[in-house]
Formats: C-alpha cells, sequence, structure tokens
C-alpha cells in the first residue's frame, strides 16, 4: 500500500501529468457511465434542427442530420478510446516480439525483418483500407487491420534497441553467468525497452483515432451508424465550410485525449526508470 | 608448450578470426599458455592486440575459430553453450566497464540474486539474504545497499558490485579484463588491494588483462606480453620486467612512465609508429615493422616461442641481443 501511495504521489509530483490524468478519467469516466444513465439516444435525427451553431441548448451545436454533437462527442469516445487502446495494445504486444526476436537472434533478423519491411512499403492508409476491405467493415477488423499496420512500427524501434542492448555488457555478464536464454531476454532486455515502447503506444493510440477517421471517411471504417470521433469528422467534412463545428469539437476531443495520454505516457516513463527514482 | 605444472586451464592454438573472406580480422592468432591453480597470470598489450578476445573465448563468451582450452582436463572450445552452463559458475568475468556491466533497471539484490539462483547456491528466501549480505561485506559495501539500484553507486563501488556478483557463484577461475581502467587512480589502489585480498582468500586462479604494468608487476605471478594476436613473451613477473629479452617487451616497460627520472635509462628503445591492422598483419615476424633490431631474415620466417631459460619464453629470432637491464642499474 505504502508502495502504491509512493507510486503515485511521484506520479503526480508533476502538476501537467495530473492534469492529463484527470483528463484521461474524466473522458474514460464519461465514455462508460454516462451512456448507461442519460437515456439519449445519441442517432436522434432531427431535420429542423441541421447544421445548427453551437448554444446553450446544444453545446457543440448540431451535425448535417441535426443531431447533437455534444451528446455524440461522449458516446463516440467510447468507441474512439477502445479503437486507440486496443490498437495500441495489439500492435505492441506483437511488434515488440518481432522486434526483439529479430533484434536478438541472428538467424531470424533476416525473415522477420523482409515482412516487415515489406508491410512498412505500403502507405499506412492503403494497407489499412486493403484490410479493412479483406477482413469486412466491423469494429474489430478495423482495429485488427490497424494493428497489423502498426505493427512494422513498433517492431523495428524494438529491433534497433535490442540490438544495442544485446551488446551491453550486462548482457555479457548475465551470459558468463550461464542465465537462460528467455530470462535475458524477459529480465534483461525488455525492461530496458521500456521508454520506447511506451513512446510508441502513446503515439500509436492517437494515430489509430485518427486513422480510423481516415478509413472512415473513406468509407471502410466503422459502420456509420456507431459514433466515433473519426466517423463524426468523415460523415461531416464536405459541411466545414458552413459549419466548422462539425469536424473542430470531435477534432478537440481527438486532441486532447491523445495529448493527455502523452504526458501520462511519459511521466509512466520517467518513474519506470530508475535513474528519475529514489530508491525508498 | 611452455611447462607448468598442474595447470587449471591450458589454451593450445587458440585463435580467433573475426569475419570471413581474404582477409579475416586476426584478433587471436595462435597462442598457448597454462595457468596453474591459484596463479595469476597477467596478459598485457597494446590496445587491439587480443586481450579480451581471448579472455571472452576462455569462459566461452566467444567461440574460437580453433584451438583448445582445457578446463579442469576437459576442453571446453567447441562445447555447446548448454554443456557450458553448468561449467559457468567455475569461471567467471569482470569487466572493465563498471557502468555499463550491471543491469540499470535492476537492485542489486537481484543482480546478486540471479547469480545465486541460476546456479541453485540459495535455498529459501533468507538463505538468499544472509549470502547477498556476506558478498556485498566481502567487497566491502553495506549490506543495506543491496535495495539500491546501480546508479546510485560511484564507478569503484559498482566495480566492487561487479566483483560481488562474480564471486557470487564460487568460481575457481576468474578473467579480470581491465578491471581498473575505469577507474579514478585514487579508486584504483582500492579495488587492486581487494582483488589482491580476495585471491588470496578463495584461492583463485586469474587471467588478468590490464595496460597498466605496475599493476600487473604488483599482483601477477607470471605475464604474457601479447602483440597483434601472438605471444611475444612469457616469463615469471620478476624476469620479464628485470630481464625482459624480446624487443617489444623492452619498448613497452620503456614506454611505460616511472616516477623516478634518474632511474630512466638513456639507451632505452622506444616504441614508435601505429600497430598494423590485425587484417593485415606484417609477414614474419608481426612485430618487425616497429622493431629497432629487425633483420632482412624477420620478414621471412616466423619466430616460434622458445624457452630461453626455465619458465621464459620469447618469440624472436634473435639471439644476439642482449637482454636489457630495465628497472634501475644499467650494466
Ligand atoms: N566482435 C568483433 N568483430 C570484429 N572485430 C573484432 C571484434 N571484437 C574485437 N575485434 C577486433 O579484434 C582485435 C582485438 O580486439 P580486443 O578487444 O581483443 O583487443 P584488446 O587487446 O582487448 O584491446 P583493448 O586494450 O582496447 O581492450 C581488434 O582489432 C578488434 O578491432
Ligand atoms: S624477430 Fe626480428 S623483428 Fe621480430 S622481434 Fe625479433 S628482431 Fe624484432
Ligand atoms: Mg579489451
Amino acid at each position: 500500500m505504502d508502495q502504491l501511495a509512493y507510486v503515485l504521489k511521484r506520479l503526480f509530483s508533476r502538476r501537467i501529468v495530473l492534469v492529463a490524468a484527470a483528463v484521461l478519467v474524466a473522458v474514460t469516466a464519461l465514455a462508460v457511465f454516462f451512456p448507461m444513465f442519460s437515456g439519449v439516444d445519441p442517432n436522434a435525427i432531427s431535420v429542423m434542427e441541421r447544421l445548427k451553431a453551437p448554444s446553450s441548448e446544444h453545446w457543440a451545436g448540431t451535425d448535417e442530420l441535426g443531431r447533437d454533437l455534444s451528446m455524440r462527442i461522449v458516446y463516440g469516445s467510447r468507441y474512439s478510446i477502445m479503437i486507440g487502446i486496443a490498437t495500441a495494445f495489439f500492435s505492441v504486444i506483437a511488434g515488440t516480439a518481432l522486434g526483439l526476436l529479430a533484434g536478438f537472434f541472428k538467424k531470424l533478423d533476416a525473415p522477420i525483418m523482409r515482412v516487415i519491411d515489406a508491410m512498412m512499403s505500403f502507405p499506412d492508409i492503403l494497407l489499412g483500407i486493403s484490410l479493412v476491405s479483406i477482413l469486412g467493415a466491423s469494429l474489430w477488423n478495423v482495429v485488427l487491420a490497424l494493428a497489423i499496420v502498426y505493427t512494422p512500427r513498433v517492431a523495428r524501434v524494438v529491433r534497433a534497441s535490442t540490438l544495442v542492448i544485446r551488446e551491453l555488457l550486462f548482457v555479457d555478464a548475465a551470459r558468463a553467468l550461464g542465465v537462460s536464454t528467455p530470462r535475458i531476454l524477459y529480465a534483461h532486455i525488455l525492461p530496458n525497452l521500456m521508454s520506447p515502447v511506451l513512446v510508441q503506444l502513446t503515439f500509436i493510440f492517437a494515430y489509430a483515432i485518427l486513422a480510423e477517421a481516415g478509413l472512415s471517411f473513406l468509407g471502410v471504417g466503422v459502420p456509420p451508424e456507431i459514433p466515433t470521433w473519426g466517423t463524426m469528422i468523415a460523415s461531416s467534412l464536405q459541411y466545414a465550410d458552413r459549419a466548422f463545428w462539425t469536424i473542430v469539437f470531435p477534432g478537440i476531443a481527438i486532441i486532447l485525449t491523445a495529448l493527455s495520454l502523452q504526458i501520462v505516457g511519459d511521466g509512466v516513463r520517467d518513474l519506470l526508470d530508475p535513474k528519475l527514482r529514489k530508491s525508498a | 608448450m611452455n611447462d607448468t605444472a598442474n595447470p587449471l586451464i591450458e589454451v593450445r592454438g587458440l585463435r580467433k578470426y573475426f569475419g570471413a573472406g581474404p582477409q579475416p580480422v586476426r584478433a587471436v592468432d595462435g597462442v598457448s599458455f597454462a595457468i596453474r591453480e591459484g596463479e595469476t597470470l597477467g596478459l598485457v598489450g597494446e590496445s587491439g592486440s587480443g586481450k579480451s578476445t581471448i579472455g571472452r573465448m576462455l569462459i566461452r563468451l566467444l567461440d574460437p575459430t580453433e584451438g583448445q582450452i582445457r578446463f579442469k582436463d576437459r576442453d571446453i572450445a567447441h562445447i555447446s553453450q548448454r554443456q557450458m552452463r553448468p561449467l559457468r559458475s567455475s569461471m567467471q568475468i569482470i569487466f572493465q566497464d563498471p557502468y555499463a556491466s550491471l543491469n540499470p533497471r535492476m537492485r542489486i539484490r537481484q543482480i546478486l540474486g540471479e547469480a545465486l539462483d541460476t546456479h541453485g547456491l540459495a535455498k529459501g528466501k533468507g538463505e538468499r539474504q544472509a549470502r547477498i549480505a556476506e558478498l556485498l561485506d566481502l567487497v566491502g559495501l553495506r549490506p543495506e545497499y543491496a535495495d539500491r539500484y546501480p546508479h546510485e553507486f560511484s564507478g569503484g563501488q559498482r566495480q566492487r558490485i561487479g566483483v560481488a556478483r562474480a564471486l557470487a557463484v564460487e568460481p575457481s577461475f576468474i578473467v579480470a579484463d581491465e578491471p581498473l581502467s575505469a577507474l579514478d587512480v585514487s579508486i584504483q589502489a582500492q579495488v587492486v588491494n581487494l582483488l589482491c585480498d580476495l585471491k588470496d582468500r578463495f584461492g583463485l586462479t586469474m587471467l588478468f588483462i590490464s595496460h597498466d604494468l605496475d599493476v600487473v608487476e604488483f599482483l601477477c605471478d607470471r605475464v604474457i606480453v601479447l602483440y597483434l594476436g601472438k605471444i611475444m613473451e612469457i616469463a615469471p613477473t620478476e624476469t620479464l620486467y628485470h630481464r625482459p629479452q624480446h624487443p617489444y617487451t623492452q619498448a613497452l616497460l620503456a614506454a611505460s612512465p616511472i616516477p623516478d627520472p634518474a632511474q630512466r635509462h638513456k639507451d632505452r628503445p622506444l616504441l614508435v609508429g601505429d600497430i598494423p591492422s590485425p587484417a593485415n598483419p606484417p609477414s614474419g615476424c608481426v612485430f618487425r615493422t616497429r622493431c629497432p633490431h629487425a633483420l632482412p631474415a624477420c620478414a621471412e620466417t616466423v619466430p616460434a616461442l622458445a624457452e630461453v631459460a626455465p619458465g621464459h619464453w620469447k618469440a624472436c629470432l634473435r639471439n644476439d641481443l642482449h637482454p636489457l637491464s630495465m628497472k634501475g642499474t644499467s650494466q
């Protein structure tokens, strides 16, 4: 318990991290609880209310079908955050595993990296479109497609770091002691990869939310009846010149969330670095 | 090769070539020597002469290209890493850089604990705890330090932790690869004393690699002089320092700083020029491009390591040179 209190105290000792964490908690709480209790239908159409500017009635204005944007942003957060987290999670797991194997085992390096390079030679969005068209448009298929798109990026970063860490003397010391290879990977290499992986994690979270918007815009994203921040921007883009709020508010939601996660990610990374931590 | 009674480790025709193709880097090119049980053997030579490569091959951190390494009468030069594993508790290494040799993400307790766990040397939490405290005490560190991270220590303290890790598995043989050269001069003496102490206490056999000829003289029983992956001279320390036979040894000793200028030899040869590339070593005697006594024959014949006095071997074609008396009184 002491340990946890200490960790939290350290984490929040920087005010900006505290603010960012508060934003994340608020966004997540809204995403989880608001739809349960509000009873509002975010898909309710009102032809009379089309493209209304923000007012006391509609805080963020309405879209081209007269749907209340503030409601849709709150409802959409659910899906967007889920897409971001799930994509980041899966691509980091797969990318770390591949990068670690390629970087550590010389024999696996060429085969793995050939596939990774081939995947990276496609533009992200093109690969995403192809994958979703093959898999079929659903929420989970979008996550799967995006996770595949971002895996090579993580694998490359992890491989590069592994190549460096593998040559460090403490790895030789472990080998000289007879420490098993799996343990060297997990106890010596992996912990020293935390910083670059965490940076990738927060980046991919933000990218995934944006990419999902791109896929939606191109008509291969999440089905439009599911409100995500991406689908909202995508479907309203053609009205943006007349009704800027239709894209500005979902955009702010994306940026705010991604930025907050990045700041918290930095805080966690510093916390994980023993050099910046005093042993209690 | 060189007669050594009771060797703990014996090396024959050891080679390590890096890179394939017509001109590999000949980091170690056919060295043979033995280390007696309880002996400390010094290994000196300029940077790039292959000292670390030899040390790493002896404990199989590097695979030899060719040759034998007999450890306790078993040739371990080409056995698999799996077969090597049980032997790893008998042979350990202390590295030059005490900053890179400790995992920054592990507490000292985990670092030492890993060594114990790998060879099942402490049963139960209590024994593990006690053993870690004992190891820290052994190298002159406080037991409370176990919960700290490496970055909280000075270079000298880290090197002590590196020594403790090596001792944790109770080895009989230790390779010390320039364990002092990254430390402040004031700290070096402390670590030398520690090593000296531990060596006597546990009857350790040691290969001590160093640039520092003074430390080698102080610590070692015998010394090997290495040049471009080949042994130039082997002799008991006393003999090597006072009556060096090989022109390279003479030059090395002459180049090392002497505290008292009055003792400086007037006719000492000095080492000039650069060390040739180990990818393209000179024909014949590898030292001939820098040797003040080189003859045309030196480019033709590779000098064999030959015994010039009991226990004193040199690889030089010329036997007509006077053994230079170093260290003071000239003759
Ligand atoms: N992994 C490697 N790949 C290629 N060449 C290597 C490798 N390791 C060492 N060498 C080369 O082998 C030669 C001997 O290197 P080694 O590290 O054994 O020298 P050293 O005597 O320990 O030098 P120093 O005093 O600088 O530590 C050098 O020319 C070096 O460049
Ligand atoms: S063999 Fe010739 S070149 Fe080599 S050390 Fe002897 S004299 Fe010098
Ligand atoms: Mg070296």
